[in-house]
């Protein structure tokens, strides 16, 4: 079952074809937060669906209502889509107090007063500004602007919110809070999400599934795990979390890094669909990588730092380095030393790899 | 810049500043206040109060009330439509709009007024003149000679005071908080009304009392305009006094007491100004940029634009033409007409009349010498204010500003006052009491430039230079200058592009040989000579849209 | 390679103090960092050292060379250092092998050494190829690279660096303190670094020394020490996210804040009836059953690389986290309302109270 959907979109800019094909589905009560580099099409997929732009291609419905279509050639104005949306630059305006930019949607739509003032005080209770509601926006920090953008995206009990970076201009501190205040308030009321940020542990922290662009092409959609350790190709594995690369050659039934072996107990798979391939990448977490005293693919420490709770390992392997993060309750070689390394969580990819570059 | 204290450099730049200040600007201003005050050597409020009594003074001051009132509210209006039009519809051509909406910021009022005279002067004007004979109307269908004529003609060179600052509040607003209001269910024409007027309300403030600023100090439009009518605001009065009197004491104290109420009008002013600026501004500039939507005009399309260009060809392109087909007239009251025209006027006023070729040679010099004294003496300044930690520069910097808030007949009258003899110096009559004038005039605008440059260099440009060796004058030549360099260049130009039109001040104090531009023009109108008036407009009008034009294509300068 | 010693020193800018009496030396050839909270003082006292600001009392000597107080006053440019600033002060007129070359125009350096010398030092930095850009061409971490070459280029024997790496972006950021540190190491010069990221001070530093907000030094040592053995709660905090938990001592135990729990592990030394008990999250170790503290999982978030979990436990809530892999046996995973055992692998006990430590850290 799905509320919102988008099927087959696409959107040009002049000739950049700036979304192509992208189909998803949210269901009711489901956080999905759209993920990628500057300019891969996440923003502009997000202001379609709010209607602030037009569709080229495909259509986007919400429940039985056709939102934007290119085939009916069917356009419905962001006033009359009935969404709550959070802005980065959060938006307040201040010329209205707290109340009255709550109210705004409200008054809009011709409530009778005491409802507005009901729903209005509720939506300031979700988001702890029941004392500020006399105040004027430019009094509060940019976290309390951040709570009455919510309040007033909260106030028409929308079905679906769209949040644009909504914590992105907070301090880091404000961030971690804010994030797990809109969670909360999404189970309470139980709406749908399509977020857009650029901040990864935010994505996994606060949504159900992820959605990774390049281009304006879909990479991937799954859970944060999914795209964490099953990434569908090396640029996903790469823009999701730290990560480090190996060449490997596959010769006569053995696999070697440089003219080092690399035996096949040093890694929690084999990749069967490389191994006639000649050469492919393998792919880690640095902090998925395990030192072994025995065996395991050899290295010397080139580098070893201290970031705190986390050691941070840079190994010379033959010509190439690796990467590898153990906390620092973990025991691990020091600086010269000879060391054995063994991939716990691994991904493999083809030397060439059409998602890089 | 600890280091290099010791060597004085510091203490020669602010001594310098200081001096410059005080002789050009503190001296002359004070000088007024202290001759409106006191007579005689005592403090003596109650002949100020007389000279105010009198009919004509309070007539004056109200005037100008009425007047600058008028003209804030007419110019309030016809700048926040244009701005909100070219800005947030889909009017075509809007780039252009926008350009020839600027357009009469570069043209003297005082020319516009003197074509509209010879437009809608109710006998003689040509339009008035058409009604008449050609229609069989009565009378004459608009009297320019009335307080209505003259803020309609003020208005059209003042609006865009309002439409440049709504403008720009307008393109740098967020477009998110328009478009959260659409999210929220509110129409285009909603968002207008309830959010994005009010969120520019400040800026149409703060541009509303800049015209209220100039009108109430403004003197060509009345001067042409007014006189003829016995309309008359305080610069006009000032001028009347000083001139009918030939420099008496009593026309001075006059003079002296309308300035100090023009001042302090003035200063009433900019001080709700920059109240509205500092208080009432909302942080509402953004960090992404996506365009704002555009308010469809649908079937209002071609009838506004059609409207547009009714008004720019009304307010400017009549005007103008009109000054160069009078200009080229036989004599003045003849019917436009093929027959009638030559070119011996032009002729006659640039290379055979002594008095109109001195007069654009002598505003070019002025320009040229204003300019460039006052570009290295605002560099000097500006890096004292801006740069260097010293007790005093908050009075420098108000000094420095306080010609903004002066009015151009004030500035010359207390420059009468200081160079005329009185205190060792005497050049009155010469072409030199008018730069000096002209120096104090325009000072704010070399310090706005220039401060505005030297702020870019953030103080590690200079330490980074420090700390890779250089010296406190090495740091100075290497950095410094090189990147302050756009800021010199563009307080050039905004001083030597007003000074080739300027009226108000050099009106009060120029001699025998030493007219300008402007004062040429005024006299030749003043004399009847009305065809050799418009003739000289239509030279002053090429002088200045040519270096306009030059100087804005070489040096890209943004106004 | 030259030593920084600062004795005595006390600025105070309108007539609020800055700096007291501070007292540092920093050995040559060391890589010494300043961390502390912004206003902290730091950033004056590398405005002192490099000769922008004057001291108010004691001396600075850099080498043997007296540079500030006892008469002493070398203005910038003769105190031989290199400098880069936070917002790179990159001069925007001037292309990047003008900026490099600056220093040494200055010096009347010969033109061919110049020229070999630029080249190095813009190699040093991977800028090698961009020498005609100008600034405006290059991307943030690109100006902070030209302002680095130009602090080296003219070879100084001291390196003062004011946050250099605040205004880039988290990638950048991780790979340029890492670039840094091996410059140091490979040119053997003295740095003095100042920042207020731990993870930076941690990355880069030989010693580091903690400034609280008075501008007072703290704790001065390797980063192991500051980080293993601080000295108190506000050196403790700084340098990582931290729980800290009121504790009273019953007899010879400890109780957590309910009064009911008691602390499993061995009992401080600490003679007093009130403590402060404080571990970091990776301290925590989870566990389903066993005799470690009682526990209910009020949110668990998977982070990528880290589980980050808030647990309730002894009256007060933990944030603990674990690798994220251990996570993916479900027997280590834990979901919300479900209940664990907490063991501390680490624990540091201080005599402060809670409430000081949480504002004075501030």
């Amino acid at each position: 079952m799905s509320y919102l959907k988008l099927d087959a979109i696409d959107k040009r800019f002049g000739n950049v074809a700036a979304v192509s094909g992208l189909n998803l589905e949210v269901a009711p009560g489901e956080c999905v937060a759209m993920l990628g580099p500057s300019g891969c099409g996440k923003t502009t997929t997000l202001r379609m669906v709010a209607g602030f732009e037009d569709i080229d291609g495909g259509e986007i419905r919400a429940g039985d209502r056709v939102l934007s279509s290119k085939a009916k050639n069917y356009y419905l104005p962001p006033e009359k889509r009935d969404f709550g949306m959070v802005f980065q630059a959060f938006a307040v305006w201040p010329h209205l107090s707290v109340f009255e930019n709550i109210a705004f949607p409200l008054r809009i739509r011709k409530l009778p007063a005491d409802e507005i003032r009901r729903r209005v005080d509720e939506a300031l209770r979700h988001t702890n500004l029941t004392a500020l509601a006399d105040s004027r926006p430019d009094d509060l920090s940019g976290g309390g602007k951040q709570r009455i953008a919510l309040a007033r995206a909260l106030a028409i009990r929308p079905k679906v919110m769209l949040l644009d970076e909504p914590l992105s201009s907070l301090d880091p501190h404000f961030r971690e809070e804010m994030r797990f205040e809109i969670k909360d308030i999404q189970r309470r009321l139980g709406f749908s999400i399509l977020y857009v940020t650029h901040d990864q542990s935010e994505a996994m922290a606060l949504s159900d599934r992820i959605l990774v662009m390049k281009q304006g092409v879909v990479q991937q959609i799954g859970s944060p795990r999914d795209v964490y350790y099953r990434p569908a190709n090396r640029f996903v594995f790469s823009f999701i979390g730290l990560s480090s690369f190996l060449r490997v050659r596959f010769t006569g039934g053995r696999m070697q890094v440089d003219d080092l072996a690399l035996p096949f107990d040093a890694v929690d798979e084999a990749p069967a669909e490389l191994v006639g391939v000649g050469e492919g990448v393998l792919a880690v977490r640095p902090s998925d990588v395990d030192f072994v005293d025995e065996g395991g693919l050899r290295g010397t420490v080139r580098r070893r730092s201290s970031l705190g709770e986390i050691v941070d390992y840079q190994i010379a392997v033959g010509s190439q380095t690796l990467r590898v993060q153990k906390t620092r309750h973990e025991p691990g070689p020091q600086v010269g030393e000879t060391c054995g390394v063994r991939f716990a969580m691994s991904n493999w990819y083809p030397l060439t790899d059409a998602s890089e570059g | 810049m600890t280091g290099s204290f010791r060597f004085g450099t510091p203490q020669i730049l602010f001594g310098l500043a200081v001096a410059i200040l005080v002789i050009f600007v503190a001296v002359p201003v004070l000088l007024i206040f202290f001759n409106a005050l006191w007579v005689n050597g005592s403090l003596n409020i109650a002949d100020m109060v007389k000279v105010l009594s009198e009919r004509e003074t309070y007539k004056a001051l109200i005037n100008s009330l009425i007047l600058a009132s008028g003209v804030t509210v007419t110019g309030t209006i016809v700048g926040t439509f244009f701005a909100w039009l070219v800005t947030r519809t889909d009017l075509p051509y809007k780039g252009a709009m926008k350009v020839l909406f600027l357009v009469p910021f570069m043209l003297p009022s005082f020319i516009g007024a003197l074509a509209w005279k010879m437009l809608l002067s109710p006998r003689s004007g040509y339009i008035n003149r058409f009604f008449i004979e050609t229609l069989g109307f009565p009378g004459p269908i608009f009297d320019i000679y009335t307080y209505q004529g003259i803020i309609l003609v003020e208005t059209m060179y003042l609006f865009p005071f309002v439409f440049i600052q709504v403008c720009g509040a307008l393109e740098r607003m967020d477009p998110t908080l328009e478009e959260s209001a659409r999210i929220s269910g509110a129409d285009l024409f909603t968002i207008t009304r309830k959010i994005t007027i009010p969120l520019v309300a400040p800026s149409i403030l703060s541009g509303a009392l800049l015209i209220m600023l100039y009108s109430m100090a403004h003197f060509g439009t009345v001067a042409m305009l007014g006189i003829e009518a016995g309309i008359y605001n305080i610069p006009t009065l000032i001028y009347e006094r000083i001139h009918q009197s030939a420099g008496s004491f009593a026309a001075i104290r006059t003079g002296t007491v309308l300035s100090t109420v023009l001042v302090i009008a003035a200063a009433l002013i900019i001080w709700l100004q920059n109240r509205v600026l500092s208080k009432g501004r909302y942080q509402i500039i953004a960090g992404k940029s996506f365009r704002p939507t555009e308010i469809r005009l649908r079937g209002l399309r071609l009838p506004l634009l059609a409207f547009c260009i009714a008004y720019i060809g009304f307010t400017i392109v009549l005007p103008t033409t009109t000054i160069f087909l009078v200009g080229g007239l036989k004599t003045y009251g003849l019917p436009i007409a093929v027959e009638n025209m030559t070119f011996d006027n032009y002729h006659h006023i640039l290379f055979e009349w002594d008095l109109t070729r001195d007069a654009i040679w002598n505003s070019i010099g002025l320009g040229l010498a204003a300019a460039l004294i006052t570009m290295f003496a605002g560099v000097i300044i500006s890096y004292v204010i801006v740069k260097m930690k010293v007790p005093g520069k908050g009075l420098l910097e108000f000094l420095g500003m306080l010609p903004f808030s002066v009015p151009g007949s004030v500035i010359a009258l207390g420059v009468i006052l200081a160079w005329s003899g009185k205190y060792g110096i005497n050049i009155y009559n010469t072409i030199w009491i008018i730069l000096v004038a002209y120096i104090a005039r325009y000072m704010a605008f070399a310090l706005k430039a220039n401060s505005a440059a030297l702020e870019q260099v953030h103080d590690s440009l200079v330490e980074a230079a420090r700390a890779s060796g250089a010296t406190m004058w090495q740091a100075l030549r290497d950095i410094v200058i090189p990147l302050v360099r756009p800021g010199m260049v563009a307080a050039f130009f905004l001083i030597f592009l007003p000074a080739l039109r300027e009226l108000t001040v050099s009106v009060l104090l120029y001699g025998p040989t030493t007219r300008t531009i402007g004062v040429a023009i005024y006299t030749l109108n003043e004399d009847g000579e009305t065809v050799y008036a418009a003739a000289m407009a239509g030279v002053a009008l090429i002088i200045i849209v040519t270096a306009e034009v030059v100087v804005k294509r070489v040096f890209k300068i943004e106004k | 390679m030259t030593s920084v010693r600062i004795d005595g020193l006390s600025k105070s800018f309108g007539g609020r103090k800055i700096l007291h009496d501070l007292d540092l030396t920093v050995e040559a050839g060391e890589s010494f960092t300043l961390l502390g909270p912004s206003g902290c003082g730091k950033t004056v006292l590398m405005r002192l050292l490099a000769g922008f600001d004057r001291p108010d009392a004691g001396t600075i000597r850099i080498g043997d060379r007296l540079v500030a107080g006892d008469g002493a006053d070398v203005p910038p440019d003769r105190r031989g250092l290199g400098m880069v600033f936070q917002d790179y002060a990159v001069w925007p007129h001037m292309s990047v092998a003008d900026n490099v070359a600056y220093p040494l125009k200055i010096a009347r350096t010969a033109a061919d050494e110049r020229d070999r010398r630029t080249r190095r030092a813009i190699g040093q930095v991977g800028l090698a190829g961009l020498e005609a850009r100008m600034p405006s061409q290059l991307s943030g971490g690109q100006q902070q690279r030209v302002a680095l070459a130009r602090a080296l280029v003219s070879e100084p024997s001291l390196l003062l660096l004011d946050e250099p790496l605040n205004n880039l972006d988290a990638n950048l950021r991780e790979e340029m303190r890492f670039e840094i540190r091996e410059l140091q190491q490979k040119l053997g010069i003295t740095v003095i670094y100042v920042t207020h990221d731990q993870e930076i001070a941690l990355a880069i530093a030989d010693r580091i020394g903690v400034m609280d907000e008075t501008g007072r030094l703290r704790q001065v040592g390797t980063p192991d020490d500051v980080f293993d053995r601080p000295i108190d709660a506000f050196v403790y905090r700084f340098l990582g996210v931290a729980n800290f938990v009121p504790m009273r001592r019953v007899g010879a135990t400890w109780l957590f804040p309910d009064g009911a729990a008691v602390w499993p592990g061995e009992a401080p030394g600490l003679a007093g009836e009130h403590a402060t008990f404080g571990c970091r999250p990776f301290d925590i170790e989870l566990a389903r059953d066993g005799d470690g503290l009682a526990g209910v999982v009020r949110r668990a978030s998977f982070l990528g690389a880290q589980m980050d979990y808030l647990i309730e436990a002894g009256g007060v809530t933990f944030r603990a986290a674990t690798d994220s892999r251990r996570a993916l046996d479900p027997a280590q995973r834990f979901e919300e309302g479900e209940t664990c055992r907490l063991a501390f692998r680490g624990s540091q006990w201080f005599d402060t109270a809670v409430a000081d430590i949480e504002g004075g850290a501030r």
